[in-house]
């Protein structure tokens, strides 16, 4: 930024009253946006910062893995052992009985289960923040049937709810698992929206912003919203990392992902009955997959809790 | 839907701006009805200043967002009045008719410049959306416009200030933005307020100056809201002092500092510290605000107020003309109470003094 470094300078240059100028000195001199310091908090968060490191290297993966290293479920090399071959220099993560190799299946495992923690998390986050600010702006009538609709998704036994869905609506597909997991997380987003909306709608800035003829649409989206942002960036973190570990537990039930599809809950829904057997690297490095995404994911959330709290200081 | 009373009046001449008549705004809330602003009336002239001074719940900032139509109803409540803002009653305007109205005819400055700012967005930016919403110019002209306002508030080195955010300000400074920014469409009226509370003394004093500037720069009237009744002294040209919700008294700044008639004036005006009275002990009105569920019967001041006889706790006082249409006073002191009812003290503290201007008054 082409900002002068040197109060005197500056001060010079605009020639303002002197009362002013004095006392005007000491305030930083360079311009920083809320996004930019809250970056800047959370670059000092050591952890969110391995996290979102690990984070985009899983993105990374989702994306070119399957190109790199493609894996067909279908394709049996055939092995002479039933055990599969334990971690090796020629397979990473070992193969399992009928030969496949396992990190390949992680790879491929990766798109499907970040894509659907991903999306899902983007469907309730949008759903989420639409209805809470409807309710938190309008308040009356239209906030009450609003949460009477959130608490009813709050009351229904939400395991089972997905476990039927998922199986007479999924499919197998996962751009159905997305909806089903989208639409079903966005209560929680809306909640925590709506009490923002409710607590900033009485802000001073609020109503100075009324006061000079703002409309309500301007005053919902672009004053009250950026200032709510910051919990609910949290809590879709949250969300994204529980819908991977929902993913892998439906697909591990064999109500999720169709089994000629590879995600990490397949991955150790297959590994289930070699586990007698002994071969251990099959169950283990999908679910360290599903730990460690999981993890990072917790971690970048923890991170933004702190960098995004405007309470913070630098 | 909440119920506006009609129109009932004709239009005050052209050179009245503001004119508010037998304003009430009530609040319904669960343990009954606040009577905040109950029968306020007053009127403010073109490129004029008035100030409207009481304590803390007279409803003086209630009758502020009740002229700007901020009042969120429910609970509150507009019950009946007037307010005629250049011609028209505001009243029987629309919340949307209103958005052509709020900042482009008339503007608000609040108390508290430190949250009255969105953080989220640059001053510019802010000032930006108000004048794009009013006037039909672009991003570009509307950004000159709002350094030319930094400007003119006295903010140093207005371009590169525009695209700060509020918390790289000082108080005093967010309130000169605060200010640039309800005066960025050329308002008629501008409503203060107390705009100097939560400052620093020494930055009061800048921003009062400030002001009054821009006041008569812009031609722009001013309705000043505070508590206090040194910077009515200095900034305004009448004054309407409040209590309970009520007017008591009117009069031109001079007029009511110089010779307060209403025992409550008096009581603010004694309570004010001053040199003269160190190592004594301070003035205070005795007793407190009254409870606004249970407001007292008769004049609203009378279980506090020095002088109280006979008429006070039955018989609410009409706000009388003294000498001109606007001094104008609400005690029975000062106008003839109703038949049969004699100008003794009531509660033996008033001064010997007090009564015998109470009974010229009224003869």
């Amino acid at each position: 930024m082409a900002i002068p470094t040197d109060p005197t300078l500056a001060g010079v240059a605009a020639a303002p009253p002197a009362d002013v100028a004095k006392a005007d000195v000491e305030v930083a001199l360079e311009s920083l946006s809320q996004w930019q310091l809250a970056w800047r908090r959370f670059r000092k968060h050591r952890m969110a910062m391995v996290g979102l490191g690990f984070f985009a290297f899983m993105i990374l993966v989702a994306i070119f893995g399957p190109i790199i290293m493609p894996f067909d479920p279908t394709n049996i090399p055939g092995t002479t052992n039933p055990a599969g071959y334990p971690p090796s220099l020629a397979h990473l993560f070992g193969t399992d009985t009928v030969g496949r190799d396992v990190f390949a299946m992680v790879v491929n495992g990766a798109r499907i289960s970040v894509a659907i923690g991903g999306f899902s998390m983007l469907i309730a986050g949008f759903i989420g923040v639409v209805v809470g600010a409807v309710a938190g702006y309008f308040g009356g009538w239209v906030d009450n049937v609003l949460m009477r609709v959130v608490d009813t998704f709050f009351a229904i036994p939400l395991l089972f709810v997905i476990l039927v869905a998922a199986k007479f609506f999924g499919q197998g597909q996962v751009i159905s698992l997305i909806v089903i997991f989208g639409v079903l997380s966005w209560p929680l987003i809306a909640r925590l929206v709506r009490a923002q909306f409710l607590s900033l709608r009485e802000a001073d800035f609020v109503e100075a912003a009324r006061a000079v003829g703002v409309r309500d649409g301007r005053i919902t989206f672009r004053h009250i919203l950026p200032n709510a942002i910051g919990p609910v960036i949290v809590a879709m973190t949250l969300i994204m990392a529980s819908n991977i570990v929902l993913e892998a537990f439906v697909s591990y039930l064999n109500f999720g992902i169709s089994a000629n599809q590879t995600s990490w809950g397949n991955a150790l829904a297959n590994a289930q009955s070699a586990l007698g057997l002994g071969n251990w690297w099959w169950a283990f490095f999908p679910g360290m997959a599903i730990a460690v995404t999981v993890m990072s994911i917790n971690f970048v959330g923890d991170g933004l809790r702190d960098a995004l709290d405007p309470r913070t200081r630098l | 839907m909440p119920r506006i009373p009609q129109t009932q009046g004709d239009p005050p001449p052209s050179d009245i701006l503001l004119d508010v008549r037998d304003l009430r705004t009530h609040f319904r809330v669960m343990d009954g009805t606040v009577p905040a602003v109950d029968g306020v009336s007053f009127q403010v002239r073109r490129g004029e200043t008035l100030g409207v001074v009481g304590e803390s719940g007279c409803g003086k900032s209630v009758t502020a967002l009740t002229i700007m139509r901020l009042i969120e109803t429910p609970p509150g409540e507009i019950v009946s009045g007037e307010v005629w803002f250049d011609g028209r009653d505001v009243l029987q305007l629309s919340q949307d008719e209103m958005l052509d109205v709020r900042g482009a005819e008339m503007a608000m400055i609040f108390q508290e410049p430190m949250t009255s700012l969105n953080p989220v967005l640059t001053v510019g930016d802010q000032i930006v959306e108000a004048v794009v919403a009013h006037k039909k110019i672009n991003h570009r002209a509307a950004l000159d416009r709002a350094v030319e306002m930094l400007r003119l508030v006295g903010i140093p080195e207005a371009p590169r200030r525009v695209k700060q955010y509020p918390h790289e300000m000082s108080g005093g400074m967010r309130q000169r933005v605060m200010i640039a920014l309800a005066l960025s469409c050329d308002p008629k009226l501008l409503i203060a307020d107390e705009p100097t509370t939560a400052l620093d003394v020494t930055i009061q004093a800048q921003i009062l100056e400030l002001i009054r500037k821009v006041q008569a720069e812009t031609g722009t009237a001013l309705l000043l809201i505070t508590h206090d009744l040194g910077v009515v002294a200095e900034t305004v040209q009448r004054v309407v002092v409040m209590y309970a919700g009520k007017v008591v008294e009117t009069g031109t700044v001079d007029e009511v500092l110089q010779d307060p008639k209403h025992p409550y004036t008096e009581g603010l005006l004694a309570s004010i510290p001053s040199k003269g009275m160190r190592g004594t002990r301070l003035n205070v009105i005795k007793g407190s605000v009254p409870n606004p569920f249970r407001m007292p019967v008769g004049c609203r001041f009378h279980p506090r107020c020095p002088y109280a006889f006979d008429p006070c706790p039955d018989h609410e006082p009409p706000l009388d003309e003294q000498g001109n249409p606007e001094r104008r006073v609400a005690c029975w002191l000062h106008t003839k109470p109703p038949f049969g009812l004699e100008h003794r003290p009531r509660y033996g503290t008033a001064t010997p003094l007090a009564v015998e201007a109470a009974g010229e008054a009224v003869r």
